[in-house]
């Protein structure tokens, strides 16, 4: 090895970034990916990407973008870094509009803008309703170049195992398994970029994908690094529901002009407009949630009595609907059999994304030396609820600081991990074997895939929308008795080949271990902020709650301690949809217009 | 009231160089169910129709919304996704195979690398300069743009390259798929550039000469892609690649 050989975890949109930047400036990377990367989650981000490009003539400016986001996130995220996210927007949406991405234009060719939740301009390029497939696809065909220039090695159908840390204890690599032949094996690297994506599959039914177990983040938080923000966890409003999960149902519907009703009293009543007049159906994805939740649960008007509302796009040209959201149309129209371009769609609030992640410091860095962290797994951009269409531009600003940062570290290393004794790299990698060896000998009772049936319906039941404090205690004492029935499971596989079971069992149990911390996080926090939302406590609390959480791992569960948010750019004020937002003037100039 | 099952039939396999083997499972009916929910049932208790407990059913799931392309397989015969292989449209028993043109590693799981390595192959990529900022890439005219996105959604999932009757292991043939994105690539105005670097691969022993105009790919792509258009226009440029090569001498 070399010493700027570095190790990326994951092959979505970060992941992919991450390696694409190291290799162009002449580093080597081992990429890993459960999936071939193609098929990474990132494929299903929807309705777009935001970059204040104006071109639209509305007057924004990336000092808005930023603004709208921090205000949106309710004013939990550190702001320095969103500010250069916001300010390198425009060239990534141009990036990849030079890779090829198959952006909607404008009648003069230029690339076409729509507008998403939270925001009052046009700001989200969007390549029909599949933009994160696109953005991944060209990415992906990047990384395929520099494949086939020895650059990057892909290991797929790999799984991360644990981090190798020596004394200090700094990163010198990592144990991983490949799925297919069961081999466990150690890689020597001085530097780590954890991308493992979201932990949607914590959550029973969410939007995720299956592979979003959280496993990568769970091992790493139980080898020591923080783990942040866990309890906001983001509801998206509109989703379809499904037997085996509930599928996304883009913003861009709504963008696009898509109106959110149920009956009252026998007509049609528009909730979200009627409530908040200055953006309509256009409120972030927190309120609409509640609103949602609210006409459904508390109020009984869901349709039919059961927990739906209507997503309604039946107005709008069909020319438009086909050519701006024909992917997901077509989606719901193969799943539920009608046609939402004649009929509205029925629609209920799925877990979607965590704006919490593995803390990491202004350049991606984890509190473990040589650990770094970027995409959805890490913290970083979106405070305490998430903007649409932010998602895609923070994954790929993530990969972006994180490469050329572990390079930077690496260089100023002392010393190397091909220095190192073998003894690091041959313990650990034995400890994963032993463990490996008992797991698929594990013959009891218990059948990991009903426990994780049980595990995720409970941290759907109390630990999303409306969070009561009896609740969530009774929900980790839930977490706990499952933790311990895992010990009891029976492997249904005894191979050493392919052996899914075996693998999902270990995840599972990542799983559990990341569930308590997003349940105690939120069982911790006494004020409602974004997404998290406790009855008990309704109004944000700044004075006691504009902190960061930071959970670490102990034998016995998580212990938390709290960190001041930087709020060196924009004051806290109150957040409210009902009338136009007043953008807090810019204090310095220089950055701004781009 | 006896509960309502649905029967599933799955063609089974321990590993690549096991013999392949049949099994059956009845799993309880639920409103709006899929292929996979059905396969996650069996997950959740993988007893037979016998009574006997074996090994859960392996088979490669991502999305569920058909965009990863993962989950294709051959139901009841023809070759499809199964997240979006709804059982209330689906003749009992369902008969779950894996795809044929593909080696089968464990139960419905099939080794698709040859597909990636086709990217390779053609030059899947848009060749840039750099990451850095160099500002906007070049003016696209919408209706370009509806077109050559049709291409874009290509999710590798594999489904046309088992319909394909030239895509076999005595042939060297890529298949629509890689045909189709060659196509895709050279369409786009810096993509065109490379043009010529991914004809060669096109009028090579494993380029378009193999189609043998069957049109079998266009029937199951479930994401509609007009292939047959694909290999139609790539053949005429392949054609006035080739001749121009010839002239030159």
């Amino acid at each position: 090895m070399k010493k700027e050989d570095i190790l990326v975890i994951g092959g979505g949109l970060a992941g992919l970034m991450a390696a694409i930047q190291i290799a162009e400036k002449g580093g080597r990377v081992k990429l890993f990916s459960l999936v071939p990367v193609r098929r990474s989650h990132s494929v299903c981000a929807q309705g777009g990407i935001n970059g204040a490009v104006n071109t639209k003539g509305e007057g924004d400016s990336t000092w808005e973008h930023f603004d709208d986001t921090i205000y949106g996130g309710d004013f939990l995220a550190d702001q320095p870094p969103v500010k250069a996210m916001c300010e390198a927007a425009p060239e990534i949406i141009y990036l990849f509009d030079r890779m090829g991405v198959q952006f909607n234009r404008t009648v003069e060719g230029q690339i076409d803008f729509r507008r998403l939740g939270g925001a009052k301009y046009s700001r989200t390029a969007f390549a029909g309703a599949t933009t994160g497939q696109q953005l991944l696809y060209a990415l992906d065909e990047q990384v395929r170049r520099y494949e086939a220039e020895g650059l990057i090695e892909k290991y797929e159908y790999w799984e991360f195992l644990s981090l190798i840390l020596d004394d200090e204890p700094r990163c010198r690599g990592i144990v991983a398994q490949d799925l297919r032949s069961m081999e466990i094996r150690h890689f020597r690297a001085n530097a780590v970029i954890l991308a493992a994506g979201g932990i949607g599959y914590i959550f029973r039914k969410s939007t995720n994908s299956v592979i979003n177990t959280g496993s990568v983040h769970s091992i790493a938080y139980q080898q020591g690094v923080h783990y942040a923000n866990p309890e906001f966890i983001q509801i998206h409003p509109t989703a379809i529901p499904g037997d085996d999960k509930l599928r996304l149902m883009s913003e861009s519907a709504r963008g696009e002009g898509g109106r959110l009703w149920v009956y009252r009293d026998g007509k049609p009543w528009y909730f979200l407009e009627e409530k908040y007049p200055a953006y309509g159906n256009l409120v972030p994805r927190d309120i609409a949630t509640r609103e949602i939740f609210h006409v459904c649960v508390d109020l009984k008007l869901g349709i039919n009595g059961e927990n739906t509302v209507y997503l309604d796009i039946s107005h709008l040209p069909t020319k438009q609907l086909d050519e701006k959201l024909g992917g997901i149309l077509d989606i719901y129209e193969k799943f539920v059999g009608d046609d939402p371009r004649k009929v509205p769609m029925h629609i209920f609030p799925a877990m979607h994304y965590s704006m919490g992640g593995l803390a990491v410091d202004y350049s991606q860095m984890t509190n473990i030396q040589g650990v770094f962290a970027c995409g959805e797994c890490d913290h970083q951009y979106h405070g305490a609820n998430r903007l649409g269409a932010n998602s895609l531009v923070s994954a790929v600003y993530g990969g972006m600081v994180a490469g050329p940062a572990a390079l930077r570290y690496v260089s100023g290393l002392a010393s190397s991990a091909e220095d190192l004794s073998s003894h690091f790299y041959e313990r650990e990698q034995k400890r994963q074997e032993e463990a490996f060896a008992k797991l698929i000998r594990m013959d009891g009772p218990e059948n990991p895939y009903q426990l994780h049936v049980e595990m995720s319906d409970w941290m759907v039941e109390h630990v999303t929308v409306v969070r009561y404090n009896d609740r969530l205690d009774k929900t980790d004492e839930k977490l706990q008795e499952l933790l311990e029935r895992w010990q009891r499971i029976g492997v249904d596989d005894t191979s050493f080949y392919q052996n899914r079971t075996a693998a999902f069992t270990r995840q599972l149990q990542n799983m559990l271990q990341l569930a308590r911390v997003i349940t105690l996080g939120a069982r911790n926090r006494n004020e409602s902020r974004g997404a998290h939302y406790k009855p008990e406590f309704p109004e944000r609390d700044d004075a006691k709650w504009l902190k960061t959480t930071l959970a670490t791992h102990t034998a016995e569960g998580p212990i938390f301690h709290y960190k001041d948010v930087d709020i060196s750019h924009i004051q806290p004020r109150a957040r409210r949809y009902d009338v136009v937002k007043e953008v807090e003037p810019a204090k310095e100039q220089e950055g701004i217009i781009r | 009231m006896t509960e309502k099952l649905i029967r599933i039939k799955v063609k089974r396999q321990d590993a690549a160089d096991q013999v392949p083997y049949w099994e059956e499972f009845d799993v309880p009916y639920r409103k709006n169910m899929n292929v996979i929910s059905a396969l996650m049932e069996i997950q959740r208790n993988p007893v037979r129709v016998d009574g006997v407990r074996v090994r859960s059913v392996f088979w490669e799931y991502n999305c569920l919304e058909e965009v990863c392309g993962a989950c294709s397989m051959r139901i009841n015969g023809k070759v499809r996704q199964a997240c979006s292989a709804l059982i209330d449209r689906l003749q009992q028993p369902i008969v779950l195979e894996p795809m044929s043109t593909f080696p089968v590693e464990k139960d419905l799981i099939v080794n698709r690398q040859i597909m990636f390595d086709s990217l390779k192959k053609i030059k899947g990529w848009i060749a840039i300069d750099g990451t850095y900022p160099l500002g906007a890439g070049p003016r696209i005219a919408p209706d370009e743009q509806q077109e050559a996105y049709k291409y874009a959604t290509c999710m590798t999932c594999g489904c046309c390259l088992e319909a394909c009757p030239n895509v076999n292991d005595h042939s060297p043939y890529l298949g629509p798929q890689a045909m189709a994105q060659a196509k895709y690539f050279n369409s786009h105005p810096i993509g065109k550039m490379m043009a010529k670097e991914r004809l060669e691969a096109v009028i090579s022993n494993a380029g378009i000469a193999s189609c043998g105009n069957s049109q079998n790919c266009v029937q199951v792509c479930p994401k509609e892609i007009p292939l047959t258009t694909a290999l139609a226009e790539l053949n005429r440029d392949a054609n006035r690649f080739m001749l121009r090569k010839l002239l030159k001498g």
